[in-house]
């Protein structure tokens, strides 16, 4: 919502675009085929376009709407993502606008009693968190989008009926144009939170819905304050609830507050309490100066899945398949992570490289990582909306007794987003990776002496990550041969035994990891013994083995 | 009191889940009776009396602020 006199899309500090329809080749047939149709071009359908795209895949990407989103408002960008960004060659915009941080601080009733920093070692290329208004991602996003040949943008296209044969699926499009049949080999469903194609197709989300509400805020201000998350727990300006303080570019900043149990979300999202409540804020926080209401909305946590991401050939990526609680900054996150795990799986199946059991590593992996979140999540999330009495009298004690005494002060971490382990995926190697980087993890980055990192670069194939003494290959030249046949994207990364990679990977000579595309560990060999590595290279490409 | 716990902070986390339903069984009229009976049980278990009393005067410190705001 925005005030009183202000369009819906009348920003103080963001001009949105008004992307026109176009004609296309189904509105003069009422019939067009493509290899991918993505429905839902937020953050997640882009970035999945644009993995696709990386692997040579073309693919038709759809959203009803003439514009970015307006509704949605991530603005906690995890350095998983940005190493996403980074594979995608679309990092520099997001690097030169937003705001890093690695630190945040809990208050209670205006006592400092909780400080936590999030871990970033010199081996991490990006900061653990970078502060950025959603509008900057999409547009970032779309702009890559817009120079990429293999993306047909179609906006004002609405999907409006679904239908699943055997060979692939049918879409009906409905466009300023007219209405045409899209006939596509697979769909991913990125249409969001309240995703039609879910609906079109009969499912459902399950999962719980939690009471407490928050509100929202941005507003645009002068305040002299570093970027890091700050917690209030029973603040002089809302007592009986809490309020998070983000920074974001622009002079923006998000307020988020906790409305009291049984207060009504219609009478709190009223302009003229909204401005109360944030002025009486502002105040606490020690702002002095003038501040501007930018927009405002009111939030209520769920977790919510479905069980199942992929049906058929249509497979659903980011909030269409889960809905997360906002604390943790998991939403956004995880979608980015949803689209290039199906993006990458599907462009091996679209080039013949790898069969489409592949894909059904999707749900497993991914809704792992949602139902993981869930986990987390729910824990903050019955901390930051206790959802009885008996959650608000624990959180009263936790916060009472952390006032003085460490062993209470941990409840009060938010349980920031950690990447998930596919340690359980089909893909991973079973057994016991010993000391280095767990079997199916995100593949630690490491600081090259020469100032570039040892995972740098575009999204490509499976790596051979060898541990060798500077003597001689430690690859024998057939088994190269039998590798580039599976993955021609294939690459070797060759360390020395000496090196700080060793040390992170725990390697010595002979040490050999297969990584995945998206740089998750999939199999540690000893040594680079061929069979081996080539059922472990099979398994991880999806091949039904055994 | 400084104090370093023995207990892990996931079972920490365990705990206040199971004493949030537990207050939430109790119910409102019930639920001192129920915390102070944890208490002795607590006590008895523990069998270490100067330690019980340290705890409860860290229970005591900083009401006059949480007072009757958790309802």
């Amino acid at each position: 919502m925005r005030p009183a006199g202000r369009g819906m899309l009348d920003s103080l500090y963001f001009k949105y675009p008004t992307f026109p329809a176009r004609r296309v080749p189904g509105h003069e047939s009422g019939q067009e085929e493509c290899t991918v149709a993505i429905v839902g071009a937020g953050p997640i359908g882009m970035t999945a376009a644009l993995t696709l795209a990386r692997y040579g895949i073309a693919s038709v990407l759809l959203d009803r709407k003439d514009t970015f989103n307006d509704g949605s408002r991530a603005i906690c960008i995890a350095r998983p993502s940005f190493q996403i960004f980074e594979q995608l060659g679309v990092v520099e915009p997001f690097l030169a606008k937003s705001l890093g941080w690695t630190r945040g601080k809990s208050f209670y009733r205006g006592k400092q009693i909780y400080q936590f920093e999030m871990p970033h070692a010199p081996n991490d290329k990006y900061l653990p968190m970078y502060n950025l208004e959603q509008q900057y991602i999409e547009q970032f996003l779309h702009d890559a989008v817009a120079a990429e040949p293999l993306i047909d943008m179609r906006w004002q296209s609405d999907a409006v009926a679904l239908d699943q044969a055997n060979s692939h699926v049918t879409l009906r499009i409905k466009s300023p144009f007219g209405e045409y049949n899209l006939d596509a080999d697979y769909v991913l469903a990125a249409d969001g939170a309240r995703s039609p194609l879910r609906s079109l197709m009969g499912l459902r989300l399950n999962g719980e819905n939690y009471e407490g509400h928050y509100v929202i805020a941005d507003v645009r201000m002068q305040h002299d304050y570093p970027t890091e998350r700050r917690a209030f727990f029973e603040p002089k300006s809302n007592p009986g609830g809490t309020v998070l303080v983000h920074k974001q570019p622009d002079d923006i900043w998000r307020i988020d507050y906790q409305l009291k149990p049984g207060e009504s979300g219609a009478e709190a999202t009223r302009e003229d309490n909204i401005r109360s409540r944030l002025a009486a804020i502002l105040d606490d926080i020690g702002h002095k100066g003038t501040w501007e209401l930018e927009w405002w909305s009111i939030y209520t946590a769920n977790t919510l899945a479905l069980d199942d991401y992929k049906h058929g050939r249509v497979m659903f990526i980011g909030d269409s398949a889960h809905i997360v609680p906002i604390f943790g900054v998991r939403g956004l996150n995880n979608g980015l992570a949803d689209a290039f795990n199906a993006g990458w799986k599907l462009a091996y199946v679209l080039n013949g490289w790898s069969q489409s059991s592949l894909l059904d590593s999707y749900t497993p992996e991914r809704r792992g990582a949602t139902l993981d979140v869930f986990a987390n999540a729910g824990k903050s999330t019955r901390f930051m909306t206790p959802p009885t009495r008996g959650y608000r009298l624990m959180r009263e004690a936790v916060l009472s007794l952390a006032l003085r005494h460490d062993f209470a002060r941990a409840f009060a971490d938010p349980r920031q987003m950690q990447p998930y382990t596919y340690a359980d995926s089909p893909l991973t190697q079973t057994g016991d990776a010993g000391d280095g980087p767990r079997l199916g993890a995100l593949a630690p980055n490491v600081r090259n002496p020469d100032g570039t990192f040892l995972l740098d670069g575009p999204a490509g194939g499976f790596t051979l990550l060898t541990f060798a003494a500077s003597d001689g290959p430690a690859i024998p030249p057939g088994l190269l041969a039998d590798i580039k046949a599976r993955d021609p994207l294939f690459r070797i990364l060759e360390c020395g035994t000496q090196s700080e990679a060793a040390r992170i990977y725990s390697a010595s000579a002979g040490t050999t990891f297969l990584l995945r595309p998206d740089l998750h560990v999939a199999a540690r060999f000893p040594s680079p013994e061929p069979d081996a590595l080539l059922h472990a290279l099979d398994k991880a490409m999806g091949k039904a083995t055994s | 009191m400084k104090q370093s716990s023995p207990m892990p902070f996931t079972d920490l986390e365990r705990i206040y889940e199971k004493l949030a339903g537990a207050i939430d069984r109790a119910g409102p009229e019930r639920e001192s009776l129920m915390l102070a009976k944890l208490v002795l049980a607590l006590a008895n278990h523990l069998g270490d009396a100067v330690a019980v009393e340290a705890c409860i005067d860290m229970a005591v410190e900083d009401l006059d602020t949480t007072e009757g705001r958790a309802s």
